[in-house]
């Protein structure tokens, strides 16, 4: 397959993940906003914007600090290069572009979710309305998946969607339990107390996995325990665990294929071991933010090098 | 689709006696359609007019758009579909097949020629000063012979309809022809919307297209494909050109790659893709960008949609690029008038397909003829398109016409002339039931060394304004689904 191709599904699939995560995030703002009162849902959405690196991008709209206002700053603002709407458009480009990868399922699956969304956010959401645009969002997501799952060829081209969504979904995750830790924990001396359960309920929330949580550990929500959860529990579909795991799957299946690896692959089961080898007592002994820092840097550099050995660019 | 004008005059249809192509003159359903009227008939209008708005949400759905130029960046139109078939017997097309057939046979026959020896010319049956300066004309070529001599290997004949077996043709597509992934969707949302229409009328089928296209193209392949399985690749300006859903369509259909200049790269004598495992080489290319995009060694320096030095590799028969650069000279409208002497000189026959009679300008007797009859005529420019800086004789003022003669007569040899003519309808769907609209017929013609294959259909584009001739679809023109009766 092209080297183009590859990149363009590569990053179709990014986007699709990072659109979903975004909605999720909000979701969990608007939850906060429902049950807990304004200053708690401040924090919530300063979470968000930290979360997804737009914190600046909206201090520079001077637009008043509201739910409101930062959500459809996050859905749809033009001046917003990263909203979902963005990210919607960017994936159905890509999907556009790789037109002859993929099946005629997932692309009008793309297609479709991008027409929907693009009518759903072709106004500012207004709060009655936000819950069922945030879920349009994810069903709409889902639908690609599910076409991809049920009618690709289980080949290099599906490998390098899958090897995007994993990366995606790994940074993300990492983000969120990174800011979250930083929001909720002013201070390390709090880790291992019992905190506000409705806070640490937005952190599951955020990645979908409260409910997961709830069933495993039953009653107890730690902080500690959540960051286990979300950091090694393999069973979990955002545990960086996990995505490491399916990371290495596709990739291993790439060069199987290809006959060959390449540095990737090397650099992924280099960061695979570390995770495996990792508990979370020595996590947090090494500093929960450097371990996430240093996580979110390898990850990046992964990508890079998938990009390179695959000849994403010329 | 390149926008034009089916002759350029937007008149009434009852101005102009015309051929209809479902009701003869006593008001009788012809046999082409009679298996279609007795379904209609049986069918709810309501229902019909449901069926309609469907199939636009499948058009949006699948992305079968086009890209507007100039209006919102990316923006992208549907062409509007009229869910009436167009339908012509087994026999009619057998008849304009050969005639199509005749006519391809003699382009490619004619390009040769025109590349090497020249014997048109020697025999006095061309004149060589049609070459000169005329940029279709690619020296580059000259001495050059294509894999397989083939250098149109896709054809799109434009036809207008006069009357029962005759058929003219309006335009030669030789360069890139477009607009077959209409023929092939419209097809396939006829078969959603109706099924039951296709097991009451036998059609011949269209599918078999990319398929016939992957063979053909592979058949051409170059010198070194070294007789393996040709690697064959569609060439794309990219997904902003308006036409990037045919290519995507006809790629993915052929299982070929998709690719842009971009990802295009002449490596140790062959072009090549960038893969993700590396430089692959290209056999045969089905290139979608103007000769003029090709190569910016040779030509347009600044182009990106190209691949710098391909055409050293195509002459030194590391590629096949299709169809073979050059070839814009066999429709270039200068030469059209030509065609049934082109035809008769390589064929030994006379011409079958008419062309619209053309009056040259440039001869002493035509002029004298057009000054004469400037009232009746459609006077073009040779080198013009889109329908500027031409003259409709019978919808313009005397004082348009006298200040057209001035310029008619400072440089005849600019111009052309030809006569209205009384073009064919067929029936749309309209809210009022079904209503007669002008029509053209551009079938799609493959050529190989092992022949030449014609789809038995092809894309109808149809005025949907009443009376109107401008089948564009910036201006009203809409698609339909071209039948050919099965025998």
């Amino acid at each position: 397959m092209l080297g183009r191709s590859a990149w363009g599904l590569f990053w179709m699939f990014r986007y699709l993940e990072r659109a979903e995560n975004t909605a999720r995030m909000l979701d969990a703002g608007f939850r906060m906003a429902l049950t807990r009162g304004l200053s708690a849902a401040s924090d919530e959405w300063r979470s968000v914007l930290i979360t997804l690196g737009l914190e600046d991008d909206f201090a520079a709209t001077g637009l008043d600090f509201t739910g409101h206002i930062i959500t459809n700053f996050v859905l749809r603002s033009p001046e917003n290069a990263d909203s979902v709407l963005a990210m919607m458009e960017n994936a159905r480009t890509n999907a556009r572009m790789v037109r002859t990868a993929i099946t005629r399922e997932v692309w009008e699956a793309t297609n479709e979710s991008w027409m929907i969304l693009k009518e759903v956010l072709a106004r500012p959401v207004r709060e009655a309305d936000l819950g069922e645009a945030l879920d349009t969002i994810r069903r709409q997501t889902m639908l690609v998946r599910g076409a991809m799952e049920g009618t690709m060829l289980r080949n290099d081209i599906y490998n390098f969607a899958y090897m995007g969504t994993h990366i995606e979904r790994a940074d993300n995750t990492a983000r969120i339990l990174d800011v979250k830790y930083h929001v909720l924990l002013p201070s390390l001396a709090w880790v291992g107390s019992r905190l506000d359960n409705a806070q640490w309920e937005m952190v599951l929330r955020s990645v979908s996995g409260e409910r997961a949580f709830r069933w495993m550990n039953a009653g107890a929500l730690d902080p500690k325990g959540i960051a286990e959860f979300l950091i090694l529990d393999g069973r979990f579909p955002r545990s960086l665990a996990f995505c490491y795991d399916k990371l290495a799957g596709n990739m291993a299946s790439l060069a199987y294929g290809y006959g060959e690896a390449t540095p990737s692959h090397e650099l992924l089961r280099q960061a695979n071991a570390r995770l495996q080898q990792t508990g979370i007592a020595q996590i947090f002994e090494f500093g929960l933010h450097e371990f996430i820092t240093q996580f979110i840097n390898t990850n990046r550099q992964i990508a890079d090098a998938i990009a390179a050995d695959y000849r994403f660019t010329e | 689709m390149r926008s034009r004008l089916l002759i350029g005059v937007p008149m009434t249809t009852t101005t102009f006696s015309h051929y209809d192509e479902m009701i003869d003159g006593q008001g009788q359903v012809r046999p082409a359609y009679a298996g279609y009227r007795e379904w209609y008939d049986a069918q709810d209008p309501r229902w019909m007019m449901k069926q309609g708005k469907q199939a636009e949400s499948f058009f949006r759905r699948t992305g079968i758009t086009f890209n507007v130029y100039g209006e919102d960046a990316g923006q992208e139109r549907l062409i509007p579909f009229d869910m009436v078939p167009r339908i012509v017997t087994a026999d009619e097309w057998k008849k304009l097949s050969v005639g199509i057939e005749q006519r391809v046979r003699a382009i490619n026959a004619f390009l040769h020629d025109l590349y090497h020896k020249r014997e048109i010319v020697k025999a006095g049956k061309f004149p060589e000063r049609l070459l000169k300066g005329n940029e279709a004309f690619l020296p580059q070529m000259v001495g050059f012979t294509p894999p397989g001599e083939v250098y149109t290997h896709i054809v799109g004949i434009d036809l207008v309809r006069t009357g029962p077996d005759e058929f003219m043709v309006l335009e030669d597509n030789a360069r890139t022809p477009s607009g077959v992934s209409y023929m092939l969707e419209n097809r396939e949302t006829m078969m959603a919307m109706f099924p039951e229409l296709f097991t009451k009328v036998q059609v011949q089928p269209v599918s078999d297209y990319p398929r016939a296209l992957a063979r053909s193209l592979a058949a051409c392949a170059p010198p070194a494909a070294n007789g393996h399985r040709p690697v064959v690749a569609v060439l794309t300006p990219g997904i902003y050109n308006s036409a990037y859903f045919e290519h995507a369509f006809l790629a993915d259909q052929m299982g070929a790659e998709l690719v842009e200049g971009g990802d295009l790269r002449v490596v140790d004598g062959r072009v090549c893709m960038r893969t993700t495992r590396g430089w692959q080489a290209i056999d045969v290319l089905y290139r979608r960008v103007d000769d003029n995009f090709l190569d910016p060694l040779t030509f347009n320096p600044s182009s990106m949609l190209g691949v710098a030095g391909i055409m050293d590799v195509y002459r030194a028969g590391g590629i096949t690029i299709a169809n073979a650069p050059g070839t814009g000279i066999a429709d270039d409208k200068a030469i059209y008038s030509f065609m049934p002497e082109i035809v008769e000189f390589y064929t030994g026959e006379k011409p079958i397909l008419k062309n619209v009679p053309t009056w040259r300008c440039a001869e002493a007797d035509s002029l004298a003829y057009v000054l004469d009859h400037l009232p009746e005529l459609v006077v073009k420019e040779v080198h013009g398109s889109g329908g500027y800086g031409m003259l409709i004789g019978p919808t313009s003022s005397k004082a348009e016409i006298a200040a057209f003669e001035k310029k008619l007569r400072a440089r005849p040899e600019n111009y052309i002339a030809q006569p209205t003519l009384s073009l064919s309808t067929v029936p749309i769907f309209t809210k009022a039931g079904l209503a007669p609209r002008h029509v053209d017929l551009r079938p799609f013609v493959l050529v190989s060394p092992n022949g030449i294959n014609i789809t038995p259909g092809g894309l109808t584009r149809v005025a949907l304004k009443k009376g109107s001739l401008v089948v564009n679809s910036s201006q009203g023109g809409g698609t339909k689904d071209s039948w050919v009766l099965a025998e």
